[in-house]
């Protein structure tokens, strides 16, 4: 291996590394304001500059000259510490001093980079320039006289996000950077540029003014708005969630989060259910958990124990599965579902629901066959990695499925499910790519997947994998993409009960007709209340929306910020979320609630704290023991070649920004549904 | 400075819609032609010129958003060109864009009495463009004619060794829409020594 001398100590490095990741082997801390892992080199800030024994008589930028074997670097001399205040000094120049007012102020690079390379005065007298804000949609606020022109905002919609709706004109002390024609950034990875932005050109429009970052309790725990469960640091304070911040996790979301993870955190204190509500003369009103929980049980004994129904919802927690599928059999009934989409799996298969090759694995893929699925609004940070393929590998993309708008060429195979035929038969033209690709994938959306010839589908998806070159014993291209956080780890659990096989809600409509039981929804909006007349509805969430106004009991629970719960992502991952802060009102986590109606019915709950419960959910499947770990699956024994009647797709999320309780009672997201949605509709 | 060609902004002043002219459209396919595969990006800077010229010295946001369109390029990426090089008016400008040069050589040499010249003839402000239409007075930097200062370019031309006579004359002569001569007003060839013609 090469080797380069830093600051009088050897290292060695890997070919292609450029000076100043050498320079960060060897431990040496570099400067910089344009730079940035992600994105491409610009090299136009020069704060990176280090002097280079025997080369020019200069010092160069380190971020963009590539390390050579045998090269001495020094990172700490004269001459660098000159430059490097004299490139501060430039910057700072047209840089105002409002760091008071400014968001960023206590957590801005300018700031931290200015105390310890820059001069204590300044010796400009000139007239500082001034720029005209921009408008760049609900989410960004811009101040654009802070702006040191790094472009990594620029380079992040190009490259990253893929729209090329950012650009920096004119040049020179007149340049500035803008939206064309100052239009919304179109982009659900829009909020990415407010972290990458160093200064506080670029801050987030929901949180202006709100908070200093020290005044913050910050969190490290997951996000659960989609399935990818990405990797982020809630702040808080007080009860108020006030942002989102992206961390850094190489297997799932890189370094970047989707708007809706960041900003429908306002949702969280809106339409709140923080107090008990029971249904008298058509009215709900407040009571207390001991009427409640009584109330439950008497109906339970009345309607029949075993006929009892629990439905998860969008957001529902392993531990929750658990302590309801306890529940149930304790009552001696086995009617429980997590399936309200009608999605459709092979029994006992874990591939047919699983996102099998990885989330990391697409950026090698080559070929990529999208069925039913608009990744781009379905996993954001995944279609990133799309993208990234796409740029990278010069991935082809295949859809079937009605027209996208994708930021990569596709080619589209047909607007119907019956293109799958032509694929599975090797005629159509984009077959030819998938065959011969070295490393394609399938990625099954459940739009395709929740019809009714819904696992015809999945087996003959599985039919096309298994004939594509990279299926092996160690890989399986087969992947479903779920948008649920809270589906891979119940169906993992088994909470599925064939009854509801086929046509969930007609089954669920059966089912209740017949018994009317009880009914349990676990923060359940997504199924018509009309299915549920004549049952008794309990409803246990977190969020005021559909449903919760058609139950006859409410019981508040906390929401995925308040409590710590475990989930599993796409690919079987497991991922625990942290508690934030303390719920709101009344609420209970929902393995308590069970806990304590176990013992007014005598179900044998045995679990006193939240370790038992775990225990309880890696006895019942060890695939829970390991916490963000994930065991791929490489077998695929469902799989056969079935004739796809020639039916129609529809996307299943309508409004991205509006997906889901909590983003339903976001005004943040309101306003991007009316200012970027909307708009685009529009024009 | 006030320059048409450096403003970060784009203008539709009319609702008329830029449209290439026949000849043009044949041009522009040419000059995409020199260009590889996949590579018809670079041809941005030639298209845009054209664009300006035939759309009277100055680029609207619709000239702007047909180029994007012709080499499938976002709009802003276009701008940021055509913003970049202060050759690209993004204002309209007057029949004759008169551009003085005011860097040292030419400025010792007296080009800020031409700068009074071509104010008072044209009868408007620096950057600025005459209410007959006619002139777009603007100060530049070096236009690398030193040795025949002061200069001045109008249009595509330059002209050369002025005084404030002989500007004025070309001046007055643009208004009436006469021909005038371009290069050196005094009759020397290209850049050669003053004294050795004399000799």
């Amino acid at each position: 291996m090469p080797t380069i001398t830093i600051d009088n100590k050897k290292v060695e490095f890997e070919n292609g590394m450029t000076v100043m990741q050498a320079c960060e082997l060897a431990g040496a801390e570099i400067p910089r304001f344009c730079y940035h892992e992600k994105l491409s080199i610009a090299g136009n800030c020069r704060m990176c500059l280090v002097e280079m024994e025997k080369g020019p008589p200069k010092p160069i930028a380190s971020c963009a000259m590539p390390a050579g074997d045998g090269m001495v670097i020094k990172t700490d001399s004269e001459m660098v510490k000159k430059a490097r205040k004299g490139v501060m000094e430039f910057l700072l120049i047209n840089h105002p001093l409002d760091c008071p007012i400014c968001d960023q102020g206590g957590e801005c690079d300018l700031q931290d980079q200015a105390l310890h390379y820059g001069f204590d005065k300044s010796r400009y007298e000139e007239n500082k320039r001034a720029v005209k804000n921009k408008h760049m949609g609900p989410l960004v606020s811009t101040i654009m006289t802070r702006c040191i022109h790094c472009t990594r905002c620029v380079r992040f919609s190009t490259e990253v996000a893929g729209v090329d709706d950012l650009g920096l004109l004119g040049r020179g002390e007149n340049a500035e950077i803008t939206t064309y024609l100052e239009k919304t950034i179109d982009s659900e990875l829009s909020g990415n540029v407010i972290d990458l932005c160093p200064v506080g050109a670029l801050t987030s429009k929901p949180y202006a003014f709100k908070s200093r970052p020290w005044e913050l309790s910050k969190t490290e725990t997951h996000d659960v708005l989609d399935g990818i469960g990405s990797s982020i640091r809630v702040d808080t304070k007080g009860k108020q969630v006030l942002r989102v911040l992206p961390r850094i996790n190489e297997d799932t979301n890189e370094e970047w989060i989707n708007d809706k993870t960041r900003f429908a955190i306002d949702g969280l204190s809106r339409q709140r259910l923080d107090k008990i509500y029971i249904r008298e003369n058509n009215q709900l009103n407040v009571s207390d958990w001991d009427n409640a929980l009584d109330k439950i049980k008497n109906e339970i004994n009345k309607r029949g124990k075993d006929k009892t129904i629990t439905l998860s919802g969008k957001f529902t927690d392993a531990e929750t599965i658990i302590a309801t599928k306890l529940f149930s059999a304790g009552l001696g009934s086995d009617l429980y579902d997590c399936r309200f989409d009608n999605a459709q799996i092979v029994h006992s298969e874990d591939e047919s629901y699983k996102f099998n090759s990885s989330i990391k694995e697409v950026e090698n893929a080559d070929a990529i066959l999208l069925v039913g699925s608009n990744p781009r609004w379905e996993a954001s940070v995944l279609n990133a990695r799309i993208r990234k393929a796409f740029i990278d590998n010069n991935c082809k993309v295949g859809l079937i499925g009605p027209d996208l708008d994708l930021n990569y060429s596709y080619s589209k195979i047909s607007n119907s499910l019956g293109g799958l035929n032509d694929i599975l038969d090797n005629k159509s033209e984009f077959s030819k790519d998938l065959f011969n690709a070295k490393n394609p994938i399938i990625i099954v959306g459940t739009s395709a997947i929740n019809t009714s010839q819904g696992s015809s589908i999945l087996k003959t998806c599985a039919e096309i994998a298994k004939k594509l070159s990279n299926f092996s014993g160690s890989f399986n291209p087969l992947n479903v993409l779920n948008q649920d956080i809270s589906r891979v780890g119940s169906l993992e659990l088994g909470f599925v009960n064939k009854v509801f096989d086929g046509d969930f809600s007609k089954k669920l409509k059966e089912q209740i007709y017949k018994n009317k039981p009880v009914v349990f929804l676990l923060g359940l909006d997504e199924i018509d209340p009309k299915s549920l007349e004549e049952s008794f509805v309990v409803y246990c969430g977190h969020h005021g929306d559909i449903n919760a106004q058609h139950a006859d009991i409410i019981l508040p629970t906390p929401a995925y910020t308040e409590k710590s719960s475990t989930f599993m992502n796409i690919e079987g991952r497991v991922i625990q979320t942290s508690r934030c802060h303390n719920p709101l009102g009344d609420s209970k986590e929902e393995w308590k609630i069970f806990r304590v109606l176990s013992d007014l019915l005598s179900c044998g709950l045995d679990f006193n704290n939240l370790n038992d419960v775990r225990r309880k959910l890696v006895n019942e499947n060890k695939n829970f023991l390991a916490l963000l770990e994930v065991t791929n699956s490489s077998k695929l024994s469902f799989s056969s070649k079935e004739k796809i009647k020639d039916e129609n797709i529809s996307y299943n999320i309508k409004n991205f920004y509006m997906n889901d309780s909590i983003s339903r009672s976001s005004e943040t997201m309101a306003k991007c549904t009316n200012e970027i949605l909307n708009k685009a509709k529009a024009s | 400075m006030k320059h048409p060609g450096m403003i970060n902004k784009v203008y539709n002043i009319s609702d008329e819609i830029f449209n290439w002219s026949e000849e043009n459209f044949k041009k522009a396919a040419v000059i995409i032609k020199k260009y590889p595969d996949s590579r018809q990006q670079s041809a941005v800077i030639p298209l845009l010129d054209l664009a300006q010229r035939q759309n009277s010295g100055w680029l609207s946001k619709t000239a702007i958003e047909k180029v994007a369109e012709n080499l499938s390029m976002s709009y802003i990426r276009v701008l940021e060109v055509a913003t970049f090089y202060s050759m690209f008016n993004l204002e309209p400008v007057g029949e004759h864009f008169v551009q003085i040069c005011r860097t040292t050589p030419c400025w010792l040499r007296g080009s800020d009495k031409l700068v009074e010249v071509a104010k008072e003839v044209s009868n408007t402000k620096l950057g600025e463009t005459s209410n007959d239409k006619k002139f777009t007075i603007v100060e530049v930097e070096c236009l690398g004619a030193c040795c025949n200062a002061p200069m001045v370019q109008i249009n595509d031309d330059y002209y050369e060794d002025l005084d404030e006579d002989n500007f004025k004359k070309i001046l007055t002569d643009l208004k009436q829409s006469k021909k005038i001569t371009k290069g050196s007003q005094i009759g020397r060839q290209t850049s050669h020594p003053q004294r050795e013609k004399n000799a």
